[in-house]
């Protein structure tokens, strides 16, 4: 994907005088990881495919300060966050959507006290409710019979009880949803959550990438899909370390409802 | 003379009430050396929450073996407690089976208590297989060496014991009564102990009237030393679960607590008409400043502390923790212990002195490890999977918060991370003018 494509700017809008319908929070590992990068591409696709009235907030952004947070660093943590919720309640912004479950739960659950209220929604949520809404249409396309096994991230899950919106569109797309042994509620971490994706992990006997990996790669999956770009890196370092990255991809819900639409 | 054994009886009971109140006393100052938190909003809620998982043991059950045969234990434990307030009045009063009047009430109340004291029985033996015969990974953690290990097991000896002398009396209560011996009234069905009456055959009055009275005295003496044992064991959680459901946290799992006193600082820092040298003002007491983070437990919250003595070791926690299953240190369930052992520690040591002396110990370190705090992925796996409630990464997210402000403790990765944050808001080093540059490449 190299095309340019269009991503309108809170303060383009502003100078236009407009607001739009929801603010797309792109996140840290959104802008910078090249990985997760797609994944933001991807979701802008499908955003511009369901005329979507969208903006980002570009050099505006901050990290949310999640990691910081889950690291025990309260400061730094709240410095970020009174930061965003300025510059966010500046452009009088109600809505946000996220393709990063760790923004999406901080954004959602620890800004509001801080006087940051919105109404937050991580992007598989999104993209059901505009698939509900008829906006967006969802087909089987080039995944139509695929093995597709949905690794649920902490920070939608067990964290947000969000569970269904992500199966619901991989239903759409009419591939064969095959369940880890462990999911939903039981689903097991990649390994990446509370600050561990920035640091080595402590002295054991296996990463947990790699452990989760085996969880999915169990149900002899075609795809793993994931809602996280955390995940996704944990998970596709964990096919790498088991040599399986021929025939198992890894890709976010996003993805693959761009990529089976050819958009 | 007649009235010994009723006075014996009741000051038995004095004893044993009253040295179980004295300690729970302890309890609950202990567990009030904690920090404040409101928990007295949303009471429908938190009444629903009790009512589902320490009530109606809904998560018990997501582990259908043990779940059910934990349900057994726990219905007959309550239901057979209704014969102990029959025993009690007889004891106090010198009757025997006060509530025979009853009649067909009677008969199907002691017969339900048979088979529940059955239940109870082949459930705490199936138990006890769990953990002895067929090891289940979970008891057999290294925090569980040594008294955790023996606890949960004399528990288990208690409960088979005081079914067995139940079942026993209430056999030779039925032999005696066939007997038409004095005081024996005809009463009660036995659908259980009635299998046992060929173990009595042959036995005098005397005897059976010695071995019913026996049986009797060690059942109810044993229920008493039961309650008491709960203080010393990890058993208090069939008390504790009930109002460590009720004051359970209700916020969606990923959210972490804001810590107002960070708040203070961060808008003094936000304010440019600040000033940063300026006396505090007159109504503030200029006390020692508040401590971030928690690095003993009078700097954890008393819902925390309560979680620590409500637990009961069962380790669900830990065989859930993505950590734990990849040979790291960390163990939901140790953290829980630790909090509570170091709690009992500084409680017996108030006790001893009259208030807290330093004793040059604390949570961290000398219990808890950073090795254990950093190895947390904060997945709240832990935290689903408590059957009551009990929340340890609350505790694990206070300790780093006390590692990292208080004492800049963090592994160096962490660092760099968070010195990336504070230079250009990204925790890797990309300049945050870059941030929209994926859009045109």
């Amino acid at each position: 994907m190299s095309e340019t494509v269009k991503v309108p700017t809170m303060a383009e809008y502003m100078a236009e005088g407009k607001k739009p319908e929801v603010l797309f929070w792109v996140g840290c590992a959104g802008s910078f990881d090249d990985r997760a990068k797609k994944i933001t591409k991807a979701f802008v696709k499908l955003l511009h495919n369901a005329n979507v009235d969208f903006a980002v907030l570009g050099t505006e952004e901050s990290c949310t300060g999640d990691p910081a947070k889950r690291a025990g660093n309260e400061f730094l943590f709240q410095m970020q966050a009174v930061t965003n919720i300025e510059v966010m309640n500046a452009y009088e912004i109600k809505k946000v959507v996220t393709a990063c479950p760790h923004c999406f739960n901080t954004l959602k659950n620890e800004y509001p006290v801080l006087g940051g209220d919105y109404e937050v929604m991580h992007h598989t949520q999104f993209l059901k409710s505009l698939l509900d809404e008829g906006r967006l249409k969802v087909e089987g396309g080039r995944f139509k019979g695929k093995r597709i096994t949905f690794h649920d991230p902490c920070y939608l899950g067990r964290a947000n009880n969000v569970y269904e919106a992500p199966r619901d569109l991989l239903r759409k797309l009419e591939v064969e949803l095959v369940e880890m042994k462990r999911c939903k509620r039981n689903g097991l971490c990649c390994g990446a959550g509370g600050a561990q994706m920035f640091k080595e992990p402590e002295p054991g006997n296996k990463d947990i990438n790699v452990e989760r990996t085996e969880d999915a790669l169990e149900t002899k999956p075609d795809i793993i899909a994931a809602g996280c770009p955390f995940c996704n890196t944990m998970m596709t370092d964990g096919v790498k370390s088991k040599e399986k990255e021929e025939s198992v991809q890894v890709m976010d819900v996003a993805e693959l409802i761009a990529n089976a639409q050819d958009l | 003379m007649q009235y010994i054994p009723n006075i014996l009886f009741i000051l038995v009971l004095i004893a044993g009430i009253g040295y179980f109140t004295k300690n729970v006393r302890k309890v609950i100052r202990n567990i009030r050396l904690g920090k404040d938190i409101d928990r007295s909003d949303n009471k429908g809620e938190r009444f629903k929450n009790m009512a589902r998982s320490a009530l109606g043991q809904s998560k018990m059950v997501r582990r259908p073996v043990a779940g059910i045969l934990h349900i057994v234990v726990y219905l007959g434990f309550i239901i057979i407690n209704i014969e102990v307030l029959e025993i009690i009045i007889d004891g106090i009063f010198g009757t025997h089976r006060i509530f025979a009047f009853l009649g067909g009430l009677y008969d199907f109340l002691i017969g339900a208590f048979e088979v529940l004291a059955f239940l109870v029985f082949i459930g705490v033996v199936l138990f006890w297989i769990r953990r002895n015969v067929i090891k289940l990974k979970r008891f057999w953690n290294p925090e569980m060496k040594g008294w955790p290990k023996n606890d949960g097991n004399l528990i288990l000896y208690f409960e088979m014991v005081l079914m067995t002398l139940f079942l026993v009396m209430n056999a030779a209560d039925l032999q005696l009564q066939a007997l038409g011996a004095d005081h024996y009234v005809k009463a009660g069905a036995y659908p259980v102990s009635q299998y046992l009456l060929p173990l009595l055959d042959g036995m005098s009055e005397t005897a059976l009237i010695l071995l019913e009275r026996t049986c009797w005295w060690l059942h109810i003496v044993g229920i008493l030393v039961f309650l008491n044992y709960l203080y010393f064991s990890k058993h208090l959680h069939i008390l504790l679960a009930f109002p460590n459901t009720y004051y359970g946290d209700l916020n969606p799992k990923g959210e972490l607590d804001n810590l107002e006193a960070v708040t203070k600082e961060v808008q003094l820092m936000m304010d440019p008409s600040a000033d940063p040298f300026a006396a505090p003002a007159d109504d503030q007491q200029e006390g020692e400043p508040e401590k971030f983070g928690a690095s003993d437990v009078a700097d954890l919250n008393w819902v925390q502390l309560l979680n620590a003595y409500t637990c009961t070791e069962c380790g669900r926690c830990t065989s859930e923790c993505p950590a734990n299953q990849t040979g790291k240190k960390l163990s939901p369930r140790k953290i829980m212990m630790d909090t509570r052992d170091r709690l009992k520690e500084v409680g017996d040591n108030i006790d001893k002195n009259g208030s807290f002396v330093d004793d040059g110990k604390q949570l961290l370190n000398d219990y808890i490890t950073p090795e254990e705090l950093w190895a947390c992925t904060s997945c709240n796996a832990c935290v689903e999977t408590c059957p009551v409630s009990i929340n340890p990464l609350s505790i694990i997210i206070d300790m780093r918060r006390y590692l990292v402000m208080e004492q800049s403790a963090a592994p160096s990765d962490l660092n760099n991370m968070m010195t990336n944050i504070e230079n250009n808001g990204a925790p890797w080093p990309f300049n945050q003018m870059d941030r929209l540059n994926w859009s045109d490449e």
